[in-house]
């Protein structure tokens, strides 16, 4: 099995609220490999394609948001998460 | 339908909210609670339950396609997401499976996710707990059995209440709302003055039924059901009448003038960009209010600089060059927002409201600022402070909004200073108006006149209290006499502006610049062309 990391710092202005968070959970769920998101490098870990959990972690302006992923998909998911969250959660193709 | 033929007439009583006619089918709204509990087996309680989740998402589904504002969508696609998360339902089927009952289950796991929004330290996140209880409310009705709630056009609406956010989403195109409860000041009445939509309240609606024939007279405040033939003759030619009004006010292009000659400006009160679609920036002088915190109420979320600031740009553009007055966010009193406003006070007119509550929340007040300045850089902007009561706060503001330019400048974006005005409706602040440094004033005749007779409008006992006394147009000449010294604007902006019996009485203090409803414009200019001078 692929087992990928990644980290990314997130600069949008309110947090990793509603909107993000839907694009976000969207974009995850894209993907067929189960896949991670903390705040910590050691977790805790919630998953990445329910918006119950990521909105749970009230993630903030400013914080470093961390990405694990397992499956074969893994590296291109993390990328393209890693692009969505340092794009400022733009629409993009 | 024999039988409804031979029904008899029946007139029900409350008080008119938004004047105007309707006629039409009833559509009874039943609210959630009343339903009777039905015992099911769990397998049954299970199906019901998942029925329920997949007829809302694809109630939101539908609704979101229907968007064309990008704000309410988002706030769609959130709950969207959230009904399509099994996380959020794993718990209620669990209950469900032990024997509870699917809205006790749904209730159950919900509650706890929505509690934890409401005790966020951060506000956008706590604004969330709204669309968290909106979510549970839908999939409660679903379950109640009831149909989802987006409204045909062209029926009289009877319910107990009505959130804005129903309202809005509703075309209310000869159609008509009845409530049992809501006040003529609430967020709805608000909104059915400005859009034209005829609403009465305090009718007791409770015995009405679905589909009967009705006849809604907003302007004497009575709901008619199951009309007779000469009344419906009658009502049909009023709202013919109506129309032609209302298509004559929007055609009208020209200035108001007074039978004397003497030049009127009459402006309009709005709440957001719907209700300039519809009219034409020449056939009025400019937008004399504009109430910001329906951006923030309708849909439960407060809005960013961007947003806003996209929302009071397309204003000024729209105005072409003309005024735009945006009120600063007039929160508390009667309007709560979730996550903003301070609940449990205990006597909220009196309270933390308007102008208090944003130097009490600087961080939401500087992005509206922001926003406003940035905006001024495109049309003829002025930003209009609500219940200033005395002099040091409008000097807050003023000093604020400096900074707010000065920051945006430094930082290389392009803003303006627009005027700074004050609404005058503390009588504190009407009486001694000579202290306040304000670029214009206006005064909000709803407050001032409540305010002044101690006397709440959403009282009936009281109406005969509530309502323009000498000692209100008193104050009312007092500010204009003032504004006029200084060769500074004076307006009017509140419900009496509105009132074609009251032109002449306003005229009378020296008013020359009126704001109304667009729905009022035809019946004021109306009056204010009759007028021939002082005590003609």
């Amino acid at each position: 099995m692929n087992k990928h990391r990644a980290s990314v710092l997130m600069r949008h202005e309110v947090g990793l609220h509603a909107r993000p968070s839907v694009k976000l959970t969207k974009l995850a769920k894209a993907f067929e490999s189960k896949i991670d998101l903390g705040l910590s490098p050691d977790g805790p870990w919630v998953d990445a394609k329910s918006i119950v959990k990521v909105m749970a972690t009230k993630a903030p302006k400013d914080s470093t948001i961390y990405f694990r992923a397992e499956g074969n998909d893994a590296k291109a998911a993390l990328d393209a998460l890693v692009m969505l969250v340092d794009g400022d959660f733009q629409d993009g193709p | 339908m024999d039988r409804k033929m031979h029904r008899a007439a029946c007139r029900i009583e409350g008080r008119s909210a938004a004047p105007g006619v309707a006629l039409g089918p009833l559509l009874r709204l039943v609210s959630t609670t009343s339903q009777a509990p039905v015992s099911r087996s769990p397998a049954a309680e299970r199906q019901a339950f998942a029925d329920a989740l997949e007829a809302s998402r694809l109630d939101l589904v539908a609704l979101a396609g229907q968007m064309k504002d990008e704000n309410a969508e988002a706030i769609l696609s959130f709950q969207i997401a959230l009904l399509e998360d099994e996380n959020l339902a794993a718990p209620a089927f669990a209950l469900i499976a032990d024997g509870e009952t699917a809205d006790r289950a749904w209730v159950a796991a919900i509650d706890p996710e929505i509690a934890t929004y409401d005790g966020s330290q951060d506000h956008y996140f706590r604004a969330r707990a709204s669309d968290l209880r909106d979510l549970r409310d839908r999939v409660l009705r679903r379950l109640a059995g009831e149909v989802d709630q987006s409204l045909p056009a062209g029926v009289i609406v009877a319910a107990d209440d009505m959130p804005p956010s129903l309202f809005l989403a509703t075309d209310w195109r000869d159609g008509g709302l009845v409530l049992r409860r809501g006040s003529p000041s609430s967020h709805v009445a608000i909104l059915a003055r400005s859009r034209g939509v005829p609403m009465i309240v305090g009718a007791d609606v409770t015995e009405v039924e679905s589909g009967a024939d009705a006849v809604l007279d907003a302007d004497a405040g009575a709901l008619v059901v199951n009309p007779d033939a000469e009344l419906r003759v009658e009502y049909t030619r009023r709202h013919a009448e109506q129309l032609e009004a209302r298509r004559a006010a929007f055609s009208y292009s020209g200035p108001t003038q007074t039978a004397s000659g003497e030049r009127v400006k009459v402006m309009i009160n709005v709440t957001g960009l719907a209700e300039l679609r519809d009219i034409d920036p020449s056939s009025v002088d400019g937008i004399g209010l504009m109430r910001t915190e329906f951006l923030f109420h309708g849909r439960e979320k407060l809005p960013t600089e961007d947003e806003q600031y996209q929302i009071y740009r397309q204003m000024a553009e729209w105005a072409c060059g003309k005024p735009v007055t945006i009120r600063t966010l007039d929160a508390g009193g009667d309007k709560p927002i979730a996550g903003l406003t301070q609940s449990g006070e205990l006597n909220p007119f009196l309270g933390v409201r308007g102008v208090r509550l944003s130097l009490r929340r600087l961080e939401v007040f500087r992005v509206q600022l922001r926003a406003l300045a940035r905006a001024a850089t495109v049309g003829n902007l002025k930003v209009m402070i609500p219940m200033v009561t005395v002099p040091e706060e409008l000097v807050h503001c003023r000093a604020l909004l400096q900074e707010a330019v000065d920051e945006l400048r430094a930082s290389g974006r392009e803003a303006a200073l627009p005027a700074l005005g004050m609404m005058v409706e503390v009588p504190a602040a009407a009486l001694a108006i000579e202290d306040f440094d304000a670029d214009f004033f206006s005064i909000g005749s709803n407050d001032l006149i409540q305010y002044v007779a101690a006397a709440s409008r959403d009282e009936p006992q009281l109406a005969d209290l509530a309502r323009p006394s000498r000692a209100v147009f008193n104050l009312i000449g007092h500010v204009v006499e003032h504004a006029d010294r200084l060769g500074r604007e004076a307006s009017l902006c509140g419900d009496l502006a509105g009132d074609p019996e009251q032109a002449a009485a306003l005229l009378d203090q020296g008013l020359r610049t009126f704001s109304v409803a667009p729905g009022a414009l035809a019946p004021v200019r109306a009056a204010i062309a009759r007028y021939s001078g002082k005590g003609a």
